[in-house]
């Protein structure tokens, strides 16, 4: 299982990487190994506002549809067009390529509260 | 506690990622189901298959049971070796089990049924060859692999003990061997070609490993359940249940009233239906739209509920999304799913969706079922 030490994690198995003001998000090693091959991912609109914790994507695979919620508060700044020709990459690539969408968070603390790699590592095993 | 097939090792070797299947542990993959199905699609796969039920039937009576037990007609096997699908049916013409029935000699065949049903389905064939000269014996501890695939056919004869090999390779479609080492049957479940091969448990691993070396790669449930879906073929518990019958499942091929001496069980009923059409028919959907179709999804026409998705999911072959599902019938043009809360565009198509290993949705476009 790859979690990388840089990264924050929600309980949700999204991770949030924060900087310069952004945070750019997807979803874990762990998550996309239990979802099976992605087929379909619908991301936000950019410039929407979403809370922590509102549902604001959709990852599709061959086993299930699962929502994915925004680990912080802000505005989505970025979407990850790529995904819509080749999702696969949620699976080959899921802190690279497979990134989903980046939020400007309006509350710094937030990201901070979120699980670092040791903490979410527990919480699946 | 989850039963282990002989194979069980083979599959945590293999990387398999095992669930609970009806009762059994069993891969769903081996790591990508796409990559799994692709393969079977255009090479060759393998597929644990030993959960399936084996119950062998003979006995004087033993034609007459399965004409009557069966809405298909054993009768019309006229040679050894051949296999039929049927439905066995309840008296209401509900779908007790699908299932493919083998004969090898006057009074003597092989039925091989659904591991979900295994209980219910030998409960029901006892009850009904009650009083007559009928021996029901099921068969355990068998390892069964389905080799699917173009390349299916010659990569398994090259692995096959001599007597196997040559019973398997004079099979034509639909035709089965039983030999002292193991019973081989032209048919399976994917919509290629490919044998389904049956060996005692003792040589389960011995022959997993020389179809690996002969280039068959394992593959899961979940490339199992897209494949039957690409080939249209119902999966029972989704697809087909005690509720709804032939006549309502796209089934009809299989139900054979011809000889109207033959009193099978549930033909009065689907007389009946045969006579004033049914109100409700499975058919092939393919979504207009981005998103996956998924079992149990409504189906709409304008605001009204008209039916839902019995199987539905994404079709690696075509690269679309989709899905079988019980309509009211005739079914109105200009439907949608919804999905997730959203009404999105599906069209009816025929199936199979894919055929010889390709898509047929472009060139039904402009008809329908």
């Amino acid at each position: 299982m790859n979690l990388p030490n840089e990264l924050k994690y929600a309980a949700s198995h999204e991770w949030c990487k924060v900087e310069e003001g952004r945070a750019t998000c997807g979803i874990s090693d762990y998550a996309q190994d239990q979802l099976g091959d992605v087929v379909f991912v619908e991301v936000p609109d950019v410039g929407r506002e979403v809370a922590a914790g509102e549902a604001i994507a959709v990852v599709e695979s061959v086993k299930s549809a699962s929502d994915i919620y925004a680990p912080v508060s802000g505005t989505v700044v970025e979407v990850n067009t790529a995904l819509a020709d080749s999702p696969e990459q949620v699976n080959d690539s899921p802190y690279e390529a497979g990134w989903l969408f980046a939020i400007e968070p309006s509350d710094a603390s937030e990201a901070d509260a979120l699980m670092d790699a040791s903490a979410y590592e527990a919480s699946i095993s | 506690m989850p039963q282990r097939t002989p194979l069980y090792e083979q599959h945590v070797d293999a990387g398999g990622k095992v669930v609970d299947f009806a009762g059994w542990e069993l891969p769903i993959n081996y790591g990508s189901q796409v990559d799994e199905h692709h393969r079977v699609r255009r090479d060759a796969g393998m597929f644990d298959v030993s959960h399936m039920a084996h119950t062998v039937v003979t006995g004087g009576d033993a034609t007459a049971f399965l004409r009557r037990l069966l809405a298909n007609d054993v009768a019309k096997l006229a040679t050894d070796g051949r296999a039929l699908y049927s439905c066995m049916l309840n008296e209401q013409g509900g779908v007790i089990d699908d299932l493919i029935v083998y004969r090898f000699a006057d009074n003597q065949y092989r039925v091989i049924s659904n591991a979900a049903t295994r209980e219910k389905d030998l409960a029901w064939m006892r009850s009904v060859a009650e009083g007559s000269d009928v021996d029901l014996a099921p068969v355990p501890g068998l390892a069964m692999l389905a080799i699917q695939g173009p390349q299916a056919v010659e990569k398994t004869l090259s692995t096959l003990s001599s007597a196997l090999a040559t019973g398997g390779r004079a099979l034509a479609r639909f035709q089965a061997f039983d030999g002292e080492d193991g019973f081989i049957a032209r048919t399976g479940y994917t919509g290629e070609d490919g044998f389904e091969l049956a060996v005692p448990a003792a040589s389960a691993a011995d022959t997993w490993q020389r179809l690996r070396e002969a280039g068959v790669a394992p593959a899961g449930l979940g490339a199992r359940d897209s494949l039957r879906l690409e080939a249209g073929m119902a999966l029972y518990g989704n697809d087909l249940d005690d509720s709804v019958s032939p006549l309502e499942s796209k089934l009809a091929w299989t139900v054979d009233f011809r000889d109207t001496a033959r009193d099978f069980i549930g033909r009065p009923m689907l007389e009946t239906q045969r006579r004033d059409g049914v109100s409700r028919q499975l058919v092939g959907l393919v979504l207009d739209a981005r998103g996956v179709l998924r079992g149990h999804q409504g189906i709409f026409h304008g605001d009204r509920q008209i039916g839902e998705i019995t199987s539905g999911g994404f079709s690696p072959t075509t690269g679309c999304s989709i899905a079988l599902a019980r309509l009211e019938h005739p079914c109105p043009d200009g439907l949608t799913v919804d999905m997730r809360g959203r009404q999105l565009p599906v069209n009816v198509v025929p199936f199979p969706f894919v055929k010889n290993g390709k898509s047929t949705l472009n060139q039904n476009e402009e008809s329908s079922t």
